[in-house]
């Protein structure tokens, strides 16, 4: 079909049959006013504030749901449209509470800023008023339902995108309401508390709570950060007024979260302004801690190290990274436990997602998520199992949503009704821990019906029979006998996914080892790689990780047996690079890892740890285990913000800088590196950590000159070939995918297009092994409704300090 | 009640389009829509609670408290209404202690207006279940009840 051509406001535009007049409006730069329109809901026209004047045309029409005409002429400030705008402003304030000067929306209201516009400064009609009463029942916002001007975006994006289905209209007339059912409060709503709702609410009816009296938004600094939560990293903006944060926005442009949020971004920030912060340092001295200059402290550090270091040797020390640091501190703690002699840097958060991780690395070469998050709204077909994304990465959860919307077959195999249930095309109830059958049952009908790639088995594959002979005896008929499904469902269930020309599969990387996570990871890997459904958009294997940097701090090297980038020790050029670089020899002895540390031994090697960020004794597991290896130390440090049980057994406790307070790269888990950037002051005698590592480094006689994170990052890029196309500037911009080898490389929106990054996808036999699941810890019970996966790593540690930890319990960090 | 509402759901697959029939049949059951019913149909049909509570409360045929056995409906349509219908209105909100819209602690009598019954030539006109009762006026009020419920 050709291009219509029409005119609005005397300027001639060319565009795509179906086009809305609003659309082809805002192509020319026209603003028409709206209320209820926007871009990824449906259009339904009910507001009438959009109309315009359309020549020969008997009505204004709405120029929202109106599509272009051929030769259209049209007018979106006529009088008769000004007139007719006012009148429904008028409409609109009759029912309207004008109490702009108290109203936490002022500056940012579409009735306010329209009223504006067209000198409408009281209304023409008098009548009933709505008198409803306010819901503040919960934590996190007030619902003034005399301020709705039933636009119902609201409600779209409850239903549609975050599919929490808490709200909808109800009666009818001049009754019509915003409310969840039974006019219930939100509180004992299915709201999820995403504050979506609140993020597109064109008018002060519902307000989050922690901003009420705080500032104006014209007196407050919008800073483009990064969310500490989860491994997703959206992309928000922190507002802030007199150093202190009193909101935050999704960012609307970004390709991670489009504009989306869930609980955790959205209000989870609060524990930045916690009274628990560490702020100055620690020593202990008879058993309490007692606050000392950072001189004595680091003076008491140095002293003691080298002590040790001379007594027993480089390997006696060791240091557990953060997957909560940014890249550059991160990069910078390794390079200095490194520098001491020793490969013993680890993260002991990393070891809840060791299976997912190696099971990827032995199938692909590669052990992150394959595919952009954002890929998987457009892909054909999805299969989710072991993993419940509402809970642990909600926006991932909304694209699987979007997916199912849009016609592709979601297939949900948990053993637990979740919400994606609703969207699905099939459920499959399966027996918790038996997913692994599951799997290998779907692998068994695609090869005995012939639905896999042979193409792509033959050319991009290796151990193809091996898995075929080890999945024969897994028919349906006997995977319906372990999992207690139907053996049609599991055919029906390899079909949909096989014979999609896009398939995906979502999981989560927190699968506990203890239940066979690596041979799960293998299974879901079998899969893609049978099918071809990795190496092309829309397609690939995720498994997001609970922390937000834990891919970049792995990048970053914060490894025992690899520096960034997953460089090899064992490989002389490495190490020689890195010499060079550094100034110091690096050993070539792969270090101990974090769970090596902890196992218990009672005359373990170490006698020194240096602990940044990472609270180990609450992340599940054996936690006396950890603790008591803790107190066998000689010496402590730990580095954080606040005073956590980890903490609390140190000799010596560093304040750290929360996420808010420094400038800084976090990598999440479609490999994206963002800039996050300074949005506060750090209180008392906090310093960034990168500035305190350097301090640090320098004490030890190191000759460390950064003047800040930009040129830390500089030297990542200049000795990890996966980021040496990355750059500050670049990044400012926006998030850049690695590998990007070069800075005229836009990075990499899915992994293993040409090759994989071990050449060949590996398949494994993998065989399911009927084992009593460990009986899962309150936290673990909690947090995973799927009843497979266990992320016990996460500890709390911010959630808890937050106003979120009244609505979410052992899922967050 | 659960039973009632097991029964009225019983004949339906759970499809998204069956919503108004099914509250239809539950309301048939049990006089009126109870909670637990509106949760049942939302399960059974995987749409949230709010959607189908939206859906119900749009329209007027639906009731959301338990209902009197005997239905009162006094017409204040536009020829009830200048006959006094209002006052006859008043008169059964005084017996029964109770105003429009509402039920009697009893349950066994519910009172509501309607806009006209079709009955105008015996206008002020007031229904009880079936039964028509015309050309009324306030003190008349006692006996419609009693005449609908010999109890009274």
């Amino acid at each position: 079909m050709s291009a219509i051509k029409l005119t609005i406001d005397g300027q001639e535009i060319e565009v795509a049959p179906g086009t809305t007049i609003l659309e082809a409006a805002r192509q020319l730069g026209i603003d028409i006013p709206t209320f209820c329109e926007d871009p990824e809901l449906p259009p339904n026209g009910a507001c009438r504030i959009c109309v315009v004047e359309v020549e020969k045309a008997r009505a204004l029409v709405a120029s929202c749901v109106a599509p272009v005409g051929p030769d259209m002429v049209v007018h979106t400030e006529s009088e008769r449209v000004i007139n007719a705008r006012k009148n429904n402003l008028s409409l609109m304030l009759a029912n309207h509470p004008l109490d702009c000067i108290t109203c936490e929306k002022t500056g940012e209201c579409k009735l306010q800023d329209y009223c504006y516009r067209y000198g409408v400064a009281s209304t023409e009609f008098f009548g009933a008023v709505k008198d409803l009463p306010y819901d503040d029942t919960n934590a996190f916002f007030l619902r003034d339902m005399n301020k709705c001007i039933l636009c119902g975006i609201c409600v779209g994006k409850c239903q549609q995108v975050v599919g929490a289905g808490a709200i909808d209209f109800t009666k009818r007339g001049f009754g019509t309401n915003v409310s969840p059912g039974f006019e219930d409060p939100i509180e004992e709503s299915s709201c999820v508390f995403c504050g979506m709702c609140i993020d597109n609410c064109p008018v002060g009816a519902l307000i989050p709570k922690y901003v009420t009296g705080k500032g104006r938004p014209w007196q407050t600094e919008s800073v483009p950060s990064v969310c500490p939560y989860c491994s997703l990293g959206c992309n928000i903006n922190l507002h802030i007024k007199d150093n202190e944060v009193i909101g935050v926005s999704p960012d609307q442009e970004s390709p991670v979260n489009r504009g989306h949020l869930c609980v955790q971004g959205k209000f989870g920030w609060d524990f930045v302004h916690s009274r628990d912060r560490v702020t100055a340092p620690l020593v202990r001295s008879n058993g309490v801690f007692v606050e000392v200059s950072w001189e004595e402290a680091l003076d008491y550090i140095i002293d003691n190290i080298k002590d040790i270091q001379s007594r027993y040797g480089a390997d006696a020390l060791m240091g557990l990274g953060s997957p909560k640091s940014s890249n550059e501190d991160s990069y910078l703690f390794q390079k200095l436990i490194r520098s001491l002699g020793t490969n013993n840097v680890d993260s002991y958060t990393r070891h809840c997602h060791v299976s997912a991780v190696d099971g990827m690395m032995d199938a692909f070469g590669n052990a992150a998520t394959t595919n952009t998050i954002d890929e998987v709204a457009a892909t054909d077909a999805i299969l989710v199992i072991g993993a419940n994304p509402a809970e642990s990465h909600p926006i991932l959860d909304y694209r699987v949503r979007e997916a199912a919307q849009k016609g592709a077959k979601l297939v949900v195999a948990v053993p637990e009704m979740i919400g994606l249930v609703d969207v699905s095309t099939a459920y499959l109830p399966l027996e918790a821990g038996t997913e692994l059958a599951l799997l290998n049952g779907m692998a068994n009908v695609i090869i005995s019906e012939g639905l896999h790639d042979q193409d792509f088995v033959d050319k991009r594959t290796e151990g193809f029979e091996e898995l075929k002979k080890a999945v024969e005896k897994y028919t349906p008929e006997h995977v319906a006998g372990i999992t207690g499904l139907e053996a049609e469902a599991v055919r029906s269930a390899a079909r949909a996914y096989a014979s999609a020309e896009k398939a995906v599969i979502v999981s989560d990387a927190g699968v506990r080892e203890e239940t066979g996570g690596a041979a799960f990871v293998r299974a879901l890997t079998n899969l893609a790689l049978l099918t071809g459904n990795v190496g092309k958009e829309s397609t690939g294997v995720y498994l997001p990780y609970g922390e937000n940097n834990l891919q970049g701090m792995a990048d970053m090297g914060v490894l025992p047996n690899v520096i960034t980038g997953y460089q090899h020790l064992q490989d002389q050029k490495v190490r020689d690079k890195f010499s060079k670089s550094w100034g110091v020899e690096i050993s070539e002895t792969p270090g101990m890892t974090a769970a090596e540390a902890f196992e218990g031994r009672k005359n373990s090697s170490i006698k020194a740890m240096y602990i940044m960020g990472e609270n180990p004794v609450a992340c599940g597991g054996d936690r006396l285990k950890v603790a008591e290896n803790l107190e066998n130390l000689d010496f402590l440090v730990v580095q954080d913000i606040f005073m956590t049980e980890t903490a609390s057994l140190a000799d010596v406790v560093l304040p750290a800088s929360a996420f808010a307070e420094k400038l800084g790269t976090y990598t999440n888990v479609e490999r994206r590196v963002q800039l996050s950037q300074t949005a506060l002051e750090p209180p008392g005698e906090v310093f960034p950590d990168w500035a305190v590592l350097v301090e640090l480094a320098e004490w030890f006689g190191f000759e460390w000159d950064y003047t800040g994170p930009e040129e830390i990052f500089d030297e990542i890029a200049s000795l990890t070939p996966e980021y040496s196309g990355i750059s500050y500037y670049r990044l400012a911009e926006q998030g850049l995918q690695w590998p990007c080898p070069d800075e005229d490389h836009p990075g990499t929106r899915f992994l293993h297009e040409d090759s994989f990054s071990r050449g060949k996808g590996l398949f494994a036999a993998v065989d399911y092994k009927p084992e009593a699941l460990p009986a899962s810890s309150e936290h673990a019970a909690v947090c995973c409704a799927t009843g497979y996966h266990g992320c016990q790593c996460l500890s709390e540690t911010l959630s808890k300090r937050s106003v979120i930890s009244a609505f979410k319990k052992g899922c967050c960090v | 009640m659960q039973e009632q509402t097991s029964k009225a759901l019983s004949n339906f697959e759970g499809k998204p389009n069956e919503v108004i029939p099914m509250l239809q049949a539950v309301q048939d059951e049990t006089g009126y829509l109870p909670e637990e019913a509106i949760r049942d149909i939302a399960d059974l049909i995987g749409i949230p609670e709010s959607k189908v509570y939206g859906t119900a409360t749009f329209y007027s045929q639906f009731y959301f408290s338990p209902r009197g056995k005997h239905s009162i409906k006094v017409c204040l349509g536009t020829a009830c209404h200048v006959r006094g219908g209002m006052q006859v209105m008043d008169a059964l909100e005084r017996e029964l202690g109770i105003k429009a819209g509402e039920t009697t602690a009893d349950f066994k009598f519910n009172l509501e207006r309607v806009n006209c019954v079709g009955s105008c030539a015996l206008a002020p006109v007031v229904m009880v279940g079936d039964n028509v009762f015309g050309r009324l006026v306030p003190k008349q009020a006692k006996e419609v009840l009693e005449k609908s419920d010999p109890e009274v």
